[in-house]
């Protein structure tokens, strides 16, 4: 994820102190991962230089000078090209599950029960994010159904694999 | 866990149609207040062994223990007085009656087990609000969407209180929003009121909403549960 793009897409309703920048960036995307502060100010540095925020008034209180940072016009443009711009599809050819299949098949060991432990492993992560999605908000529930969705996806290559397993096996093994 | 806790118990199963196997040694187990994903491809025999499970297909040999009782040393009266009050079934599309409204279906399995109207209807009501369906109380199944017909379905699974609620594809017909509704209703409800799910799909996000999973091939399959016990 661009982190920049994102601060200044939450730039754009309004002017916000570093800190409170990382509190919205952290409460709508940073769920498992939250910004450190670091990044925050890295970031509106680096923004700052390529006049994409400015300035818009520095409070100087007790300890260091808390700077509220506002969009300009350039960065508003900014925004609004990345969001224009198509994310590149995953193209999911480096698979190291294949890898394992193959080695297996190859080597004498159960493909098989590889896959299975697998499978349970992949449904072990869809039972947390299940979980989670049925106690959280509407926000949790979409990040949680995209992550589902896709190990989905994994798992029916695992079932599809599982049923060319002889298949496999004797084309690996030619 | 232990096998010896099992509600339902079955080892060794084998069942053929003809020259077919269905099921070729299979095992399961499943606890009071469990949800147990049956998966598996196609014609893997997941939907005989719960054929088998709640008595309605007599495997071939192997044993099921129910509450600690063979089922297969049971009456054919004692096997459906079984299915009718302590089982509950929903399957991918609902059955329901068509000629009836959603409460007389919901109200149905216990004017089977002698219950009066009344009461009956009053004990469906409950369990058509907990499910969300309420209003359409009066309405015939044709005249309700399919995720509507399919949460009826759910409520007149468990308007026995049964202690084994075997699911069949129960989502297979409903979209994804509709069927994951379905499903948290269904295993909220089940879990209330400790009663075990055998929940029978090839949908990954569904199993996602039980506590684990058996998997069937070739009408093998293997109770990780089981292993682990001996």
């Amino acid at each position: 994820m661009s982190i920049g793009h994102t601060l200044l897409g939450l730039l754009e309703s309004g002017p916000r102190h570093g800190y409170d920048l990382k509190r919205a960036f952290d409460e709508k995307f940073g769920h498992d991962r939250p910004l450190h502060y670091g990044q925050v100010y890295s970031t509106m540095s680096r923004l700052l230089k390529n006049g994409l925020v400015e300035v818009d008034g520095v409070e100087a209180g007790g300890g260091p000078e808390r700077k509220r940072y506002a969009i300009t016009e350039a960065g508003i443009t900014d925004v609004e090209a990345w969001l224009k711009q198509p994310e590149k599809p995953e193209p999911y050819l480096q698979s190291t599950l294949y890898t394992k299949v193959v080695l297996a098949l190859l080597t004498g060991r159960s493909a098989g029960d590889l896959l299975d432990t697998q499978r349970a492993e992949h449904l072990r992560l869809m039972r947390i994010l299940t979980d989670r999605k049925r106690r959280g908000d509407l926000s949790d529930q979409l990040i949680c159904d995209h992550a589902l969705f896709h190990l989905e996806a994994d798992l029916r290559w695992l079932e599809l694999t599982a049923a060319r397993l002889d298949q496999l096996a004797t084309e690996v093994r030619a | 866990m232990t096998p010896a806790g099992s509600l339902l118990l079955a080892k060794d199963l084998r069942k053929s149609y003809g020259s077919t196997p269905a099921l070729d040694g299979a095992e399961f187990s499943i606890h009071p207040g469990e949800v147990v994903a049956v998966m598996g491809p196609s014609g893997s025999g997941k939907s005989t062994l719960l054929h088998c499970l709640a008595g309605i297909v007599t495997p071939d040999s192997g044993s099921i223990l129910y509450n600690g009782r063979e089922l297969s040393s049971m009456k054919d009266a004692e096997r459906s007085a079984l299915r009718r009050s302590e089982f509950g079934f929903v399957f991918q599309f609902g059955q329901l009656v068509p000629e009836l409204t959603c409460t007389e279906n919901v109200a149905l399995p216990l004017r089977l087990t002698g219950v009066r109207r009344k009461e009956a209807e009053r004990t469906a009501l409950s369990w058509m609000e907990r499910l969300e369906v309420e209003d359409l109380g009066n309405k015939r199944p044709g005249e309700v969407s399919g995720g509507q017909g399919q949460r009826v379905a759910v409520a007149r699974s468990l308007v026995t209180s049964p202690r084994v609620v075997f699911a069949d594809e129960p989502t297979g017909a409903l979209d994804s929003l509709n069927g994951e509704r379905v499903m948290q209703l269904l295993t909220e409800a089940a879990r209330s009121t400790n009663a075990a799910v055998v929940l029978v799909t090839h949908e990954a996000r569904v199993a996602a909403y039980s506590d684990r999973e058996v998997v069937v091939r070739d009408g093998k399959s293997r109770d990780m549960m089981l292993e682990h016990s001996v």
